[in-house]
């Protein structure tokens, strides 16, 4: 497979997803309406590590704008013999010991999945999004993939904090991501409705990781929330809506790519997008657009807007009772080529996995194949969770 | 038939802040040359968020307490969207849903009396940068983009052109004197919904929109034009009116339609995520308020009742700058009367004499206020005062160095101007004897020589009292 869109350095210890800005280098977030853009500035997450002293070794292919199921549909990648992650597989092959990507439909997350590494998506407001090709504010996310949970504890520690330059970024918030701190007696529960969606190896795998989980003196229960398939729907709207909005920057006007043939200002935006965008994107644009439309806003944008709220409640609920979510973090264990007219059905049905965490912005750790998600600020009780059954291993 | 004019305004102004609405640029009058003023945030560069500049709200807050407007305490920003190269993220941070002003009153009076307009809102959004076509090509200046602006919105309360412009120009002078905008050319923008109905109707005729006026006078023009096609083609049935958006030409003095669409555009208005809803709680508020100058009508009568020339008041409510000042000199203990003729006789004769305004006025409160006490206690004379300004203004020398170095404040005893009196007039003899002979003008000579001499020391009456007395 093709790692990266562009390689920086041989001794690069970090891999940067091309959905995140780093300083003169292009950021195409996998797209050619981006083709040739070289951003000013470096992602505040990218500084910051940098000045702790860790090296960018360059920008990961991702699938267009992060879109995708985990990375399969990248203008500058290549096809595989099954769909694979670039930045999870080079943190899988200890070619960096870590790397940093953006969630916001779970493409981050399903490729760590596939690729049996750990990514945390961590609690919204809690890392800062500037220098990240934004697609949907309201609940991308910048993330991290490492082998195991001490790594991401290392570059949590580094990346997360208030920044001035992300109006929506927290401040004086504690912050803990421990991945040792005792787990005997916590409590975790079982989806049943998203156990149901996975096939069945998959559903052995969460089975499999909850007997860990006890054999660790935790206690896991099966229980039923089924919000689960509204959550994905107002997401799927949600994300769709705010997708349409900020990719129409993306005119062929000032920068990026641009038609060769166009006889007007019209005919320069269509010839530009409809070159520069895969069909998936196109896809997630005419459905954020009819669903911001004034016929459609209050049944499907404005209703999502409640639906949001709704969940978050539930789900506070449920976490005034359990210390954490144990979910699958996809449908299945591999997943085989296909074409991207079929993707936006394909992504919107996995999303039911991994929806409810941008919904309403909280944690949720992919870890051995498995998701831990929990209310927010609860990074640390899913590192230990996940610290304790890796610990298990060695 | 009679008819009655119904107007609407959608009035936006420019504010006067340091840098732009959602980034660190500099604000509206910066910008020299094209795209001199634009980073990554304001061209629509990926990865740039917009964080919000808080003296835009304050001054939102202020031009709605001008206004009499209800001041939301939770005010959040939506997403307008359109494709137009002048608007580098394809869509407008605007407030739709929960704007920061609501149901304001401004009472205007014209020949025809008073009318309150009710203002419906006022909303913060930014500004869209600006196009220049040159021959095949157009060219994108981003310089505009982003710079804060408040939209206020009246409801249709105008009934005539002359209570548009009465309207206008009241929200000129309030926005001048309160720091929010100087308004000047451009930065003042109207959009004006007219219609026209047969008096006594309370139903609302058909209503075409004129867009983007900046002139007073174009858009009395304008009106008018507008006013009399209606009410043709309800009269003389000349025309079919249709609801349109239109504009205005000066040279022709009529209105055009504009490019029609078909249906009316959906811009999918939604919230925009990156900014989080401002709450104004009652500190800032409080705050706000009391950082709000004086409303204008009520800052003139207190000039008014200070005994300032309606001329001096009409100088001082036009500029905020010179009115600040003026009001920090009288808090600093200065007579206002005096005060207001030291700032626009004195100190605008200076500058005229080097070719300057009274608003490229640099002094500080505290240097004028010395100079005034000085002359006002008695301690230098009027004349000396005015040495002392002038070099205050030019120099910027500190007033009480300058007086005790050119020895201003020197005492001066009778005994002493009469010496100088004698000695000048032995020395004026053909002076002397003129004003004696019944030529009351050598009598101004004879002054002069001796306020030459004393050097602008000693209090001009006196002495003049003392010559008179020799001279008899």
């Amino acid at each position: 497979m093709k790692y990266y869109a562009t390689k920086i350095s041989d001794k690069g210890n970090l891999a940067v997803d091309d959905t995140i800005l780093v300083k003169g280098v292009e950021a195409t977030a996998g797209s050619r309406i981006l083709e040739g853009f070289k951003p000013l500035f470096s992602a505040e997450a990218v500084t910051r590590l940098e000045n702790k002293g860790y090296t960018v070794s360059g920008k990961t292919n991702v699938g267009e704008f992060a879109l995708d199921l985990a990375g399969e549909f990248s203008y500058y990648g290549e096809n595989d013999a099954t769909i694979k992650g670039a930045a999870a597989e080079l943190v899988k092959a200890g070619e960096v010991e870590a790397a940093l990507g953006v969630d916001v439909n779970g493409s981050t997350r399903r490729a760590a999945a596939l690729s049996g590494v750990n990514f945390l998506k961590p609690t919204y407001g809690t890392v800062s999004r500037y220098g990240i090709i934004s697609t949907a504010a309201s609940g991308e996310q910048l993330g991290v993939y490492a082998a195991d949970t001490a790594k991401i504890k290392e570059i949590m520690e580094v990346i997360s904090g208030y920044d001035e330059k992300d109006g929506t970024s927290l401040k004086n918030k504690d912050l803990d991501y421990t991945n040792t701190a005792a787990v005997k007696g916590k409590r975790v529960c079982i989806v049943k409705e998203l156990l149901e969606k996975a096939d069945a190896e998959t559903a052995a795998k969460v089975k499999a990781y909850a007997d860990k989980l006890r054999a660790n003196g935790v206690i896991v229960d099966e229980v039923s929330f089924d919000l689960a398939d509204v959550a994905n729907t107002a997401w799927q709207i949600l994300y769709s809506a705010e997708t349409c909005n900020n990719l129409s920057r993306y005119d062929g006007v000032k920068f990026g790519y641009r038609a060769a043939e166009y006889k007007n200002i019209d005919e320069l935006y269509v010839n530009s997008r409809t070159d520069g965008f895969n069909f998936l994107t196109k896809a997630v644009i005419l459905y954020g657009s009819d669903v911001l439309s004034k016929k459609r806003y209050d049944e499907c944008y404005g209703k999502s807007l409640k639906v949001r709220r709704v969940v978050a409640e539930k789900f506070e609920e449920l976490m005034k009772q359990y210390d954490a979510v144990l979910t699958p973090a996809c449908s299945k264990g591999e997943f085989a080529p296909y074409s991207v007219d079929d993707a936006f059905i394909k992504v919107f049905e996995e999303g039911i996995f991994t929806a409810i965490a941008n919904l309403i912005g909280t944690p949720a750790l992919v870890s051995d194949g498995v998701q831990l998600m929990g209310w927010h600020f609860a990074e640390g009780t899913l590192l230990s969770l996940a610290g304790s059954v890796e610990r298990m291993g060695e | 038939m009679n008819y009655e004019l119904v107007i609407g305004l959608e009035t936006h102004v420019e504010l006067d802040t340091q840098s732009k609405i959602f980034c660190s640029c500099g604000g509206h009058s910066s910008p020299k040359e094209p795209n001199d003023c634009v980073c990554p945030a304001c061209s629509g560069m990926p990865g740039m968020l917009p964080v919000m500049n808080k003296r835009v709200v304050e001054l939102a807050v202020t031009a709605g307490l001008m206004l009499n407007c209800e001041i939301s305490r939770y005010t959040t920003f939506d997403k307008k969207n359109y494709y137009y190269p002048d608007l580098p993220c394809a869509y407008q941070i605007t407030q739709l849903n929960h704007p920061i002003c609501t149901n304001g009153l401004v009472p205007v009076k014209t020949s025809q009396g008073k009318r309150d307009i009710r203002i419906k809102q006022i909303h913060m959004e930014e500004d869209a940068g600006k196009l220049v076509h040159e021959g095949k090509f157009s060219f994108v200046d981003f310089n505009r983009t982003s710079v804060p602006l408040i939209e206020i919105v009246t409801q249709p309360d105008f009934r005539s052109a002359e209570e548009v412009v009465a309207y206008l120009s009241k929200l000129k002078s309030m926005f001048r004197s309160g720091g929010i905008s100087e308004c000047e050319e451009g930065a003042m923008r109207c959009d004006i919904n007219i219609s026209v109905r047969p008096e006594g109707s309370e139903e609302y005729g058909v209503r075409t929109e004129i867009k983007n006026m900046s002139s007073l006078e174009a858009i009395e023009k304008a009106i008018r034009y507008e006013a009399q096609r209606h009410m043709d083609a309800l009269e003389f049935e000349t025309e079919e009116l249709v609801q349109e958006t239109r504009r205005f030409d000066d040279v022709s003095g009529k209105t055009f339609a504009m490019r029609n669409k078909e249906t009316e555009a959906d811009y999918r208005y939604f919230p925009d995520a990156n900014l989080m809803p401002i709450i104004i709680d009652d500190e800032w508020l409080e705050q706000i308020k009391s950082a709000k100058p004086v409303a204008v009508d009520e800052k003139a009568d207190a000039y008014r009742e200070a005994g300032i020339s309606e001329k001096e008041i009409e100088m001082l409510i036009g500029n905020f700058k010179i009115s600040k000042l003026l009001d920090d000199v009288i808090a600093l203990g200065c007579n206002a009367k005096d005060s207001a003729a030291w700032i626009l006789t004195d100190c605008a004769g200076i500058l005229r004499k080097d070719g300057l305004l009274l608003s490229d006025l640099e002094i500080t409160p505290d240097a004028l206020s010395l100079v005034i006490k000085q002359v006002a206690d008695g301690k230098i004379n009027r004349g000396a005062g005015k040495k002392v300004l002038i070099a205050v203004i030019e120099d910027k020398v500190d007033p009480m160095e300058f007086i005790k170095k050119n020895a201003l404040d020197a005492k001066v005893d009778e005994g002493a101007i009469n010496a100088v009196i004698d000695k000048v007039i032995a020395a004026n003899a053909a002076a002397v004897a003129d004003y004696k002979g019944g030529k009351e003008k050598a009598l101004q000579a004879i002054f002069g020589a001796c306020m030459k001499e004393l050097k602008g020391a000693g209090d001009p009456a006196v002495i003049r009292t003392l010559l008179i007395e020799k001279l008899k």
